[in-house]
């Protein structure tokens, strides 16, 4: 290594030196901590497995365990090939483009919680517009408590995720549109090939590498899912629509197990790190993930 | 082709055409039907927001929702506090970005790996993931109900998007404006500020835009809500969500709907003159692959 070289690797390490250690402290070291707290006991003595082993009796959060892979195994598909849609069609050329796209990407800037509230309102049992309407085209005879019931509450829950986060699939299907090669397209067509064996053949596989990263962001995301269901149900009724994050929200802040709720975090990383690693090798190449 | 032919595909086209302009219009209103509910919720009166069957129009305008809150020294307080905390998270986000993402696109450095691994640590996992330690954090040095405890959370979770986002757009800057800059003898820091940032302008101010309209300026809730503890800290969006949680006769829902359309209304102003750059910048940076 030349003077010159040295001084160039020290100038480049002198650049990123703030965000590495920003990203040290708030993103890197709560990890640890968490796995530090989740062998403790609440009295700050080692205690073994013992958090673990509470975890696997826990009943509450096999429930809230399983109403968040509900949730995500329902609200990401729909996500996906929503957002699909949306792109392959904001993808064509045609008047007022502009003005369809701000509108289709606005959900994604707006506050989850303030668009929760939004839709609480909509769906409120008595002056919701939502029973209005349905009421006004006979689909129900009588106003339904949408919060109320657990199956109306996932609906609610799952229709406002879908809502807020389709627009970031978009994007990202959207850049993914634009770098496929238009006179690919143009070679398929002089082969007589019709719109459908277009999409078929081209866009969906040279889609894939986007879909993917859209299919990791968004099922990781969802898994944590806390601002709407906090307001649109509290979790309720009975608990019934409570996802991880919301219990993990509990024992922590309500009933002040720290040392309970830092294994629940661990534990849900652990499931959403092996997630991204299968999917990832199953499917992935390294290239996606470097900007 | 016989002319009985032609007139079928062109009556055919025009039905498809159609039905394309009915699809579109279709996703807009899905898109905006939620916030036009808040805005014409927002100015019923107290009496006509609570009428059924629902009213689609409001017989009079009523401003008394939002005369209530721009009066009201809590909601102001707590704009307030969203604006300052929003401005100082953008502009220090923005400076370790810019920094950052120099350093990536140009110099090969050692840790450039590490960082990658950091920042999509920070931006894969749910915020739930780092907020105990983080609680515990902030209680320790006495950081709770003050700007820093959302402030410093705020500038790392943005630091992925905003990084990646000055990264794409320092590799369209060719190389050999710098090769040249060098054979001159300027030292690399002269490079970046006397070369590169005056180029940067306008990418400096999308990625700006983005950090502050992205989940973590203006709209987070969680670290809010957690950091926050006393009405006078609060950030807009855990303030109204707090109300919705009261009893609707205490605070009428048009009085929340009117915060709501107020808390919305910058971002979505930021979003509708700059759509294009934003999503321009977004799509540049994040999947280059």
């Amino acid at each position: 290594m030349s003077g010159k070289d040295i001084s160039e690797q020290k100038f480049g390490l002198f650049l990123i030196l703030p965000s590495l250690i920003i990203l040290g402290v708030v993103a890197l070291y709560p990890l640890f901590r968490n796995l530090l707290l989740s062998f403790m006991g609440s009295d700050g003595q080692f205690a073994g497995l013992h958090n673990f082993l509470l975890l696997l009796q826990d009943g509450r959060f096999k429930k809230s365990f399983l109403n968040t892979l509900l949730i995500s195994g329902i609200s990401v598909p729909i996500q996906l090939s929503l957002g699909l849609f949306f792109a392959v069609v904001l993808h064509k050329k045609f008047l007022g483009r502009e003005v369809v796209r701000t509108a289709v990407f606005l959900p994604w800037a707006l506050p989850t919680a303030i668009i929760a509230v939004t839709w609480k309102w909509i769906f409120n049992d008595f002056y919701g517009v939502f029973n209005d309407l349905l009421l006004r085209l006979n689909l129900i005879n009588e106003p339904l408590a949408w919060l109320g019931r657990p199956n109306l509450a996932f609906f609610c829950i799952i229709f406002a995720e879908v809502w807020k986060c389709t627009p970031f699939v978009v994007v990202i299907l959207l850049a993914g549109l634009q770098s496929i090669p238009s006179d690919l397209y143009e070679a398929i067509s002089v082969d007589g090939a019709n719109a459908w064996q277009n999409f078929k053949l081209i866009t969906l596989p040279l889609l894939k590498p986007a879909l993917l990263v859209a299919l990791i962001f968004r099922s990781i995301q969802t898994f944590g899912i806390f601002d709407s269901i906090w307001i649109l149900t509290g979790g309720g009724p009975g608990g019934s629509t409570e996802s991880v994050s919301l219990y993990i929200y509990d024992t922590v802040f309500r009933y002040l197990k720290f040392n309970y709720g830092a294994t629940l975090v661990v534990f849900n990383f652990v499931i959403s790190l092996t997630f991204v690693l299968i999917v990832y090798y199953m499917f992935a190449t390294r290239r996606q993930f470097e900007y | 082709m016989s002319i009985e032919k032609r007139k079928k595909n062109a009556v055919w086209r025009k039905l498809k055409i159609s039905f394309f302009y009915l699809l579109i219009i279709f996703i807009v209103f899905f898109h905006l039907a939620p916030f036009l509910w808040q805005v014409i919720s927002s100015l019923k009166n107290a009496e006509e927001i609570y009428s059924i069957p629902v009213k689609y129009f409001p017989s009079s305008v009523s401003w008394d929702s939002y005369k209530h809150l721009i009066t009201s020294p809590v909601f102001l307080k707590n704009f307030f506090n969203s604006i300052i905390i929003s401005l100082a998270t953008t502009f220090f986000c923005l400076v370790f970005a810019t920094l950052s993402a120099y350093s990536l696109s140009r110099i090969n450095i050692k840790f450039k790996n590490l960082l990658q691994l950091l920042l999509l640590l920070a931006c894969l996992f749910p915020q739930i993931i780092f907020l105990v330690p983080l609680y515990e954090f902030m209680a320790k040095f006495h950081f709770i109900n003050k700007s820093f405890a959302l402030v410093l959370p705020y500038v790392t979770f943005s630091l992925p998007l905003a990084i990646w986002m000055m990264a794409g757009f320092f590799q369209t800057i060719p190389k050999e404006l710098e090769e040249q800059a060098m054979i001159d003898g300027f030292s690399r820091m002269k490079i970046l500020w006397k070369i590169i940032l005056p180029l940067s302008w306008p990418a400096l101010a999308t990625c700006a835009i983005l950090i502050f309209i992205g989940p973590f300026a203006w709209n987070e809730f969680l670290f809010a809500l957690t950091f926050m503890t006393r009405d006078m800290s609060r950030t807009v969006p855990v303030a109204i969500a707090l109300l919705s949680g009261a009893s609707m006769y205490e605070v009428p829902w048009s009085r929340i709907c009117a915060a709501c359309v107020l808390a919305t209304l910058p971002v979505v102003i930021f979003v509708v003159l700059f759509q294009r750059k934003i999503i321009a910048g977004l799509t540049r940076g994040a999947l280059k692959g």
